[in-house]
């Protein structure tokens, strides 16, 4: 592989900028994410998770930016000195509203029999965005579920395809177990060569994936409806111990 | 090397070959399924047996243009005393063919080229296409090939370079007409470095096929264009991606890059000078979405090809994090003319907004299907009536369709539109590659927006919710008023579902998804409209209950 | 520090494990010649399997999960050997417009087979491509490697049928 480009060493410049009509200052490399959430503006968001590189698909962290014809994600936009930032519109609100009933729509997240009912995040996300119904047909197509590991579960039925899992596997843990096969809605998060789970010879069964695992697709066996509670909060801190991101 | 010695070495490869009568046969890929393999072989087979080897030339040579009509062949005059095209040419007609280079035309088989398909056509970019053996090198030199990256690298600033490009106005012609030399200049100035260009062949519109016939016909040109380009940006590395449907694009790509590595003007130190430049060629593994640029360098990298979020783009944060210029075959193709005949001349092509030339691909329903160049700022009538030939069979031409899945429909009564990227756009259609379908009054606009985002459908890298998700629920929606059981609830939910997808989805695959539905519901709307029901069929819709609490 | 790298031995001693071997070389086994790679295994042994993924992956040293991300993800690889005729329908716009769909229909009903699938008898597989650049010809389809245009169901299910018969098998 080719060496990486040098960067230029710099020192990092402090920016300001309004979002939501707030002056915040805020350093040139921290993104609009990071910036509104120092600043107690929640912006919703899916794939996003602390400690993890940045992935932008789920597309709910869309916000709009004066000067840009089209909407930016948050996670993955830069802070630039003058920007004028809004966070929430009711055009905004229509669309993560929408985005929301897709992903409810695309497989089978029946709350009632789930384990992380209570703790989940896409459920959280429905409440937050104003959710009561869901205006698209479900989809209705059959998921497999995985019970193959002495620890954990995959359920597909429940899976988002924000690939947390994906990503801690390979950036904290190392493993890259996980990775995610096929492509547009025949995508799904695998083990090693599409192999169950428990048969994996690369899994090292850390459970960091169930952890930050946002829904009930994976959890830890054993568990009833609504006892898989997660506690992803450990990935800030190993992230900066491990000097890396 | 010095650009005279380049120059007198065309000159001498021009009266060499001004020396022998010559018959040009087509086998760009749509003649060769007509048979023009066998025929290239016949020709030479007769001239052979006849003794003619000296004084008649059997070129093998890319498109001619005019698809529909192959196999193709032209015939020329010694010292170029004329030239005679010919159509639908068969094995049997070798023998009448190779006797008619004393100067008697075979009458049944000509094809007059006094017609508005060949002269309302400007070829810029297919200059060369049809005249040259793709797999000769020499045969581009003829051409004054290499002349623009040889004044280049010896008598030109990569600022000049920049500039030429800069005051061509030329505009990319991969589909969205970001000006090249503003993204040129924009990689120009990153200061890390290695620098990376790309040259984008994963031509993936269907029903597009230009950048097939420049690689096909004429390679030398895409590869001079690049290095234009790597020495204009301070790049030495470049690839070029090519998608893995176009075997023979692939090979003689493969076959120009080594020549032009052994002639110098690839390689360690192009033409003599200080300047380094390689060209890898990378395939494509059939993938839509790998026309996107940050999903293509994702391919080159080895992996699933999906795009990221834009900014940073890649002309800060490309290929392996370095700076990158990415632009397609043709945008790279108009490059040597451009430093060859400097911007101003390029400019004068065209509109003031679009300069220079496009190569449209013409099919569907229209008399002439093929390859056509027309200079920007012809209207879309006069490419389908006069330059097409018009709707075959008698029957009412009702729409054009542009750019592919990303495209729009734009009716008959539009089509005195110019085309220009913004003119295009404001009727809600995209310039795009050049795909350029005719539709008659048979064609039903609910099927062809159902087909196109069918087409986005499997070709969502899956990557982002709006896309993977929404695209499939248009489709479905779009199937139910087809199959007239929907309600006007279900179309006003296809509008709504269409903004979203177009305004949230992560690259330009799923923020254009829903253009052939909104340009179809622009224009055609009845057409929706009258296949709707009130209550759909084999359904009981019963009412429940509100109670108020 | 400098490690001494181990080569991976081939699966077996088929001579085409060569051809792989080969192009990882010239590109030095560096993970980004996953895709050129994975090229030379489908058109060497028509398919990739578990055996060649978990081959190119060790000696390219890349996860599995992401070998079988990308296998998956490129139309043109394929996990299961194809039939041992083929017949590739374009259906590419123009194609469409000109009567494609009537084409598969036609070729479905006749041999039992869905489009992207193989007959139960291995003999044939039906397939589509996206656009095969020669919309002047529409419909094209491609038998056996060779591309027909201008095709009418009759014709093609003519031409399936010859080329089915003239095999050994």
């Amino acid at each position: 592989m080719p060496p990486k480009p040098q960067s230029p060493t710099t020192s990092v410049r402090v920016v300001t900028l309004t979002i939501d009509d707030i002056d915040v200052g805020a350093r040139e490399d921290e993104t609009l994410l990071q910036v509104a959430a120092e600043n107690g503006v929640r912006i919703p968001s899916l794939c996003h998770l602390d400690g993890l590189g940045e992935w932008g698909g789920c597309r709910l962290c869309l916000v709009e930016v004066e000067g840009s014809s089209k909407l930016l994600s948050a996670c993955s936009t830069h802070v630039a000195e003058g920007m004028c930032v809004r966070t929430d519109s009711e055009k905004l609100r229509r669309y993560r509203k929408t985005i929301v009933e897709l992903l409810f729509a695309e497989r089978n997240h029946v709350c009632s029999v789930c384990v992380s009912n209570g703790h989940c995040e896409l459920q959280d996300l429905a409440t937050e965005c104003g959710v009561d119904h869901v205006r698209v047909p479900y989809r209705n197509d059959v998921f497999h579920v995985d019970s193959s590991h002495d620890l954990f579960r995959v359920d597909h039925n429940r899976c988002v395809l924000c690939t947390r899992c994906v990503r801690v596997c390979d950036e904290i843990e190392g493993a890259h177990t996980w990775d995610v096969m096929g492509r547009g809605a025949g995508c799904r998060v695998i083990t090693d060569l599409n192999q169950p789970w428990g048969e994996s010879d690369t899994c090292t069964s850390c459970g960091k994936c169930v952890q930050v695992c946002p829904t009930g697709a994976l959890v830890r066996k054993g568990t009833a409806v609504g006892e898989m509670e997660k506690t992803p909060d450990f990935l800030p801190y190993l992230t900066q111990m491990r000097g890396e991101v | 090397m010095q650009l005279d010695d380049l120059k007198a070495r065309a000159d001498e490869l021009r009266s060499e070959a001004a020396r022998s009568h010559r018959i040009r046969v087509c086998l760009a890929a749509s003649c060769q399924s007509s048979g023009a393999g066998e025929v290239c072989e016949g020709f030479e087979r007769a001239v052979e047996s006849a003794g003619r080897g000296d004084d008649v030339e059997v070129r093998r040579v890319g498109c001619l243009g005019l698809c529909s009509a192959g196999p193709l062949v032209a015939v020329d005059g010694r010292n170029a005393a004329f030239s005679e095209l010919y159509r639908h040419v068969g094995p049997d007609d070798v023998e009448g063919l190779l006797d008619s280079v004393e100067g008697e035309p075979v009458e049944q088989l000509r094809c007059p080229t006094d017609v508005p398909f060949f002269q309302r056509q400007h070829k810029v970019v297919l200059e060369n296409s049809g005249l040259v053996d793709p797999d000769r090198i020499e045969d581009y030199i003829a051409q004054d090939g290499y002349q623009a990256l040889v004044r280049a690298v010896t008598e030109m600033t990569p600022e000049d370079v920049l500039r030429e490009v800069q005051t061509s106005g030329l505009r990319g012609r991969g589909g969205a007409g970001y000006p090249a030399g503003l993204k040129w200049s924009t990689v120009a100035k990153a200061v890390e470095s290695p620098k990376y260009v790309i040259c984008n062949g994963d031509e993936g519109d269907p029903g597009a096929f230009m950048d097939r016939a420049v690689l096909e016909s004429d390679p030398h040109r895409v590869l001079e264009g690049m290095a234009l380009a790597a020495y204009a940006v301070g790049a030495s590395r470049g690839f070029v991606y090519v998608r893995a449907e176009y075997p023979l694009a692939v090979e003689r790509l493969e076959r120009a890059i080594r020549q032009a590595t052994k002639e110098g003007f690839l390689g360690h130190g192009v033409c003599a000078s200080p300047f380094d430049f390689t060209i890898e060629l990378r395939m494509g593994a059939g993938a839509f979405v790998c026309g996107e640029e940050t999903a293509l360098m994702a391919s080159i990298e080895g992996l699933r090809g999906q795009p990221r979020p834009r900014p940073p783009y890649p002309a800060e944060s490309g290929l392996w994090g370095g700076p990158t210029l990415i632009n397609n075959v043709e945008t790279l193709a108009n490059v040597p003319p451009v430093v060859r005949n400097g911007g101003e001349w390029f400019a004068s092509i065209g509109t003031p907004d679009s300069t220079g030339t496009k190569v449209f691909a013409l099919a569907g329903r229209v008399e002439n299907t093929g390859l056509v160049e027309v200079p920007m700022g012809i209207t879309l009538r006069e490419i389908v009536e006069e330059v097409g030939g018009g709707v075959p069979d008698g029957r009412a031409f009702k729409a054009v369709q542009t750019g592919g899945p990303s495209g729009g429909c734009i009716p008959v009564e539009l089509t005195e539109t110019s085309v220009e990227y913004d003119t295009l756009r404001a009727v809600g259609s995209i310039m795009g590659s050049g795909g350029m379908i005719v539709m008659d009054e048979t064609s039903c606009m609910v099927d062809v927006a159902r087909y196109f985002m069918e087409f986005c459908m499997t070709e969502s890298c899956g990557k982002c919710i709006p896309c993977r998700a929404g695209t499939v629920q248009l489709h479905d929606l779009l199937v139910k008023i087809a199959d007239r059981r929907a309600t006007s609830a279900d179309l006003a939910l296809l509008e709504e579902l269409c903004e979203v997808v177009q305004m949230t989805s992560l690259c330009g695959l799923g923020q254009t998804a829903p253009n052939p539905v909104q340009s179809t519901l622009r224009y055609f709307r009845h057409e929706y409209e009258e296949r709707l029901v009130e209550t759909p069929p084999g359904e009981f819709l019963v009412p429940l209950d509100v109670v108020d609490t | 520090m400098k490690v001494a790298v181990k080569r991976v031995s081939p699966p077996s001693d088929d001579k085409r494990w060569k051809l792989v071997d080969v192009t990882m070389r010239r590109n030095g086994y560096s993970a980004h010649a996953l895709i050129e790679t994975l090229h030379v295994v489908q058109n060497s042994f028509g398919y990739l399997d578990g055996r060649a993924m978990r081959y190119v992956a060790r000696s390219l040293r890349i996860p599995l999960s992401r070998v079988y991300g990308v296998a998956t993800f490129y139309h043109l690889f394929s996990l299961e050997p194809t039939g041992e005729h083929t017949c590739v329908v374009c259906t590419g716009t123009a194609c469409y417009i000109k009567g494609a769909p009537d084409l598969i229909d036609a070729v479905e009903d006749q041999y039992d087979v869905s489009i992207g699938g193989t007959t139960a008898d291995g003999r044939l597989s039906l397939l589509s491509a996206r656009c095969l650049g020669a919309c002047g010809l529409a419909p094209a389809v491609v038998v056996d490697g060779e591309i027909r245009g201008r095709q009418t169901s009759e014709a093609l299910l003519q031409e399936i049928g010859e080329a089915t018969c003239n095999s050994t098998t």
